[in-house]
């Protein structure tokens, strides 16, 4: 009796908790207008037509043909630089930035990690047709279609050369710029790339202070140093440089056959002209033996010290994602003494079960676990072919442009003697 | 001996060429069969937005790219309205001082007897969202906060969406370019 009588206030309290909620929903009903009001519509601004995204596609085709046209057949610098304003012109100040290839990284990577996530169209033809530009004809995008590097090669004024040690120092960033992208972009956290792009803020008259002076650095630096954040940043550089290693027509500084006159020999403003080897001698066996069975010790030896370290840090790498912060935050929250941030007020809102919280940012933490080891294992093997590439001897006749480094930017062509026969 | 190395070496880099376009096409070829054409773009959903301001700070274009919209159908053109008054106003006067909008953006006009209509000015708004919060504590809720897509220029990473404490903001395609809540229920007053 006494647990009917339960269940039936139970049941009234209910009801009228719907009740309640339902004269809620109507609180202060629209008035009846008698005056012959006219209710104003509710703005809803429209978003920028979708058609401009495949315009936006069309003109990086177009730019990218041109480009190739005038470093290839033309063989014009001038050219390159006419290209080189329009990019920073439509790319940079008028699309302000966004879409752009460097950032469709992250877009892709998401895209494969994530199967909640569709990517845009036209984000992963920003991705995919520098691809394959790139492995047909070098990097003709870098010279200057991508607005951040044409943005700073149009600064370039009294270019000086950086010491070698320094250049292979800096050169290994990108690689590891690029493996935390792709651990925050595979985890869902952030897209760093984006959010520290130092001249977005330029081509939008608008950003924070911080990223406007690093911006502003950046293209000071530039007129000394050639493309600093192309080489010594830009993740997808990384990529493009291994393509561009393959790729199959890639630019030649003589239009015919090199004379050896050395005039070119300092004129790459990115030092990526490779100088050809003075004697003739090959490594002889047993030292390039030994060399391979050190190599082949180094570099596992490396990957796993990487992966390790990488894995030790897997906490402080998981702090960026915002989940895990949060499921810190409430794990250390103490009511009686501590004041509710947002962050724990908006979840409290949200009424979500804190163990929910807490096995989703568990899952996320060991994501970053594995993500750890991958990245320093990535990050080892790096620095691991960087010693073995140092340490190869490589036999050349002529002056050659470094495939990999070689952004195509035509500087050098205008120092060959060379005609064309 | 040197033609021969030489060959050597062309063969590999058509190896690693074919191989590199083939893992390009690949990767193409799989995030096509999933892409979704158009855009996505960036807009929050009033039902979970606490209105906890932040919305105003975090955007990369300043003014906010966020505005609070007023959906007309939802209004109650109250006299005494939440989202307009501060709390315990003295006399419901357009004086500065009983405001609650910190930029003056929202226009107060009368209709008929007991009731008015309020109009944001978009260009004032800066989507702190105070409005939001006083209307929906008090009123119907009419007053929200989205994403006004003439302004946003739709990050890739949208910088609010990273500092949303309700985790309110997702990518929405671009036919649902708006996401106004319903009618409000009992939600936290």
């Amino acid at each position: 009796m006494k647990k009917s009588l339960a269940f039936i206030s139970l049941l009234i309290f209910f009801v009228g908790m719907e009740f309640a909620a339902f004269s809620q929903q109507q609180r202060f009903p629209k008035p009846e207008f008698e005056s012959g009001y006219t209710q104003p519509v509710t703005s809803m601004p429209v978003p920028r037509d979708g058609m401009f995204a495949l315009l936006d596609v069309l003109v990086l085709i177009a730019a990218l043909s041109l480009i190739t046209w005038f470093i290839l057949k033309k063989r014009s610098r001038t050219g390159v630089v006419a290209i080189s304003i329009f990019s920073i012109l439509y790319f940079g100040f008028f699309r302000e930035g966004c879409v752009c290839s460097v950032g469709s990284v992250q877009n892709v990577v998401l895209a494969l990690f994530n199967p909640g996530y569709h990517i845009p169209l036209s984000a992963l033809a920003f991705f995919v047709i520098p691809l394959i530009y790139t492995l047909f004809f070098g990097r003709t995008f870098c010279a200057g279609v991508c607005p951040l590097g044409a943005v700073q090669d149009v600064f370039l004024m009294r270019p000086v050369t950086l010491k070698k040690w320094l250049q292979k120092v800096l050169g290994l960033i990108p690689f590891i710029y690029l493996g935390l992208s792709v651990l925050y972009a595979a985890t869902a956290t952030d897209f760093i790339i984006c959010r520290y792009d130092p001249f977005v803020g330029i081509f939008r008259f608008n950003a924070t202070f911080f990223m406007f002076a690093i911006g502003a650095a950046f293209l000071l630096i530039s007129i000394f140093i050639a493309r600093p954040y192309c080489r010594f940043f830009c993740p997808y550089g990384v990529i493009l440089n291994l393509v561009s290693r393959v790729s199959k027509n890639h630019l030649t500084i003589t239009p015919s056959n090199c004379i050896q006159c050395r005039l070119c020999e300092s004129s790459c403003p990115l030092d990526a002209i490779n100088k050809p080897v003075e004697v003739k001698q090959m490594e002889d066996k047993r030292s390039a033996t030994r060399r391979f069975i050190l190599l082949s010790l180094i570099i596992p030896a490396l990957m796993i010290v990487g992966g390790w370290t990488g894995a030790n840090f897997h906490e402080n790498l998981a702090k960026v994602n915002s989940k895990v912060r949060l499921a810190d935050e409430m794990l250390h929250f103490d009511s009686k003494t501590m004041k509710e941030s947002l962050e724990i007020e908006g979840f409290r809102t949200s009424g979500k079960p804190v163990e929910q919280l807490y096995l989703e940012a568990s899952n996320i933490v060991k994501q970053f676990y594995y993500g750890g080891w991958i990245l320093g294992a990535f990050i080892g093997l790096v620095i691991g072919l960087a010693l073995s590439g140092l340490s190869t001897y490589r036999y050349r006749e002529d002056y050659t442009p470094d495939k990999g480094d070689c952004v195509s930017c035509a500087r050098c062509l205008k120092y060959c003697p060379v005609e064309k026969d | 001996m040197m033609e021969n190395k030489k060959n050597r070496r062309d063969f590999l880099n058509t190896c690693f060429r074919f191989a590199a376009g083939a893992s390009i096409v690949g990767v193409a070829g799989v995030l096509a069969a999933k892409s979704q054409k158009g855009d996505f773009l960036w807009q929050l959903d009033p039902a979970k937005c606490t209105q906890c301001g932040r919305c105003a700070t975090s955007c990369v274009v300043t003014p906010s790219a966020v505005k609070c919209i007023h959906v007309y159908d939802m209004c109650g053109y109250c006299d005494l309205c939440g989202g307009y008054f501060r709390p315990n106003v003295k006399n419901l006067s357009t004086g500065a001082e009983n405001q609650l909008c910190p930029t003056g953006a929202i226009k107060r006009s009368y209709v008929e007897d007991p009731f008015f209509k309020y109009e944001i000015i978009d260009e004032l708004c800066i989507g702190c969202g105070k409005c939001v919060k006083g209307c929906g504590a008090f009123g119907n809720g009419s007053l929200q906060l989205q994403v006004s897509h003439d302004l946003c220029v739709n990050c890739n990473q949208c910088a609010i969406a990273r500092d949303c404490p309700s985790d309110a903001f997702s990518r929405v395609p671009i036919e649902q370019a708006y996401k106004f809540a319903g009618f409000k229920t009992n939600k936290k007053i």
